[in-house]
């Protein structure tokens, strides 16, 4: 069965603060390598179970993650559909950077290039 | 001519007003510094890919200004200016940014550099009045960059959705 998180429709603002926080990254890192449960979860990450169990309701409420029972074990895995718009507003706004930065790189070659050529002469 | 960098730009987010973009440079800091201050450098690497720069001013000193304007493939302008809050050469940069086309929405960055065996890390912290304007200022960057990082994130997303 999975866990309803539709109660109130979670907005790209909501996902942006709940993956923005550097543990809650580490765990959806994690799941995008294949579904876990949660005490899978609490020993790769050396949380405790109630700070983890807390990160996935934060994760769960907005959508970026979905449960299902598995026998006893509660089994998270990601939900790619709603971290899309978060993952593309990030990518995007780095790949303007990456692009800007590559650049800089190029400068700093030529700066690289001129300074030893400098040191050379003296 | 080589790139041998880490290649991309990592962006984070440490809290709702922040925006944290780190690259690692395979070159001196004093380098990085010299062409993050310098105008006619400035001007060949500022605007990336996205276009042209037509304005490169830097008055680098505590309270002086700083202007770039870029003239994008598409033929919009876009022009940024701010203040310098603090100058530590080679190591430290603190200044406000305003993007002119919102001119209430200030923001300041923080520009680090620490080098190590010949290479220098760079952190850009930018801290932003509110979240409205941290996320406003993340998804107008996107606008401009859009297609180019569109295969990228696609691949990724198509990936997650497989495996749900």
């Amino acid at each position: 069965m999975y866990a309803r998180h539709v109660a109130r429709a979670a907005t790209t603002a909501d996902t942006f603060n709940a993956v923005a926080e550097p543990r809650r990254r580490e765990i959806l890192d994690l799941l995008a390598t294949g579904e876990r449960a949660v005490n899978e979860l609490v020993d790769a990450l050396a949380l405790a179970q109630p700070q983890v169990s807390k990160h996935l309701r934060v994760l769960r409420e907005v959508g970026a993650v979905d449960v299902h029972q598995d026998g006893r074990r509660r089994v998270y895995r990601l939900n790619g559909h709603a971290l899309k718009p978060i993952h593309d507003w990030v990518k995007r706004y780095e790949q303007t950077w990456t692009e800007r930065l590559e650049a800089l790189d190029d400068v700093l070659e030529e700066l690289k290039q001129k300074e030893t050529g400098d040191d050379a002469r003296d | 001519m080589t790139h041998a960098t880490s290649g991309t730009a990592v962006v984070t987010l440490p809290s709702d007003t922040q925006v944290l973009i780190t690259r690692e440079f395979n070159a001196p800091r004093h380098l990085v510094y010299k062409a993050y201050t310098t105008p006619e450098l400035v001007r060949r690497w500022w605007a990336g890919r996205r276009g042209q720069m037509t304005v490169a001013e830097i008055d680098l000193r505590v309270g002086g200004m700083w202007r770039f304007v870029m003239t994008s493939s598409e033929g919009m302008e876009v022009a940024f200016h701010g203040t310098y809050r603090e100058i530590v050469p080679d190591e430290r940069l603190v200044h406000t940014e305003v993007y002119e086309a919102m001119p209430d929405a200030e923001v300041l960055n923080t520009i680090t550099l620490a080098e190590a065996d010949g290479r220098t890390t760079m952190t850009v912290l930018v801290d932003c009045p509110t979240q409205e304007i941290r996320d406003g200022m993340m998804a107008s960057g996107m606008e401009v960059g859009m297609q180019e990082a569109y295969d990228l994130i696609e691949q990724i997303a198509i990936e997650l959705a497989e495996q749900a």
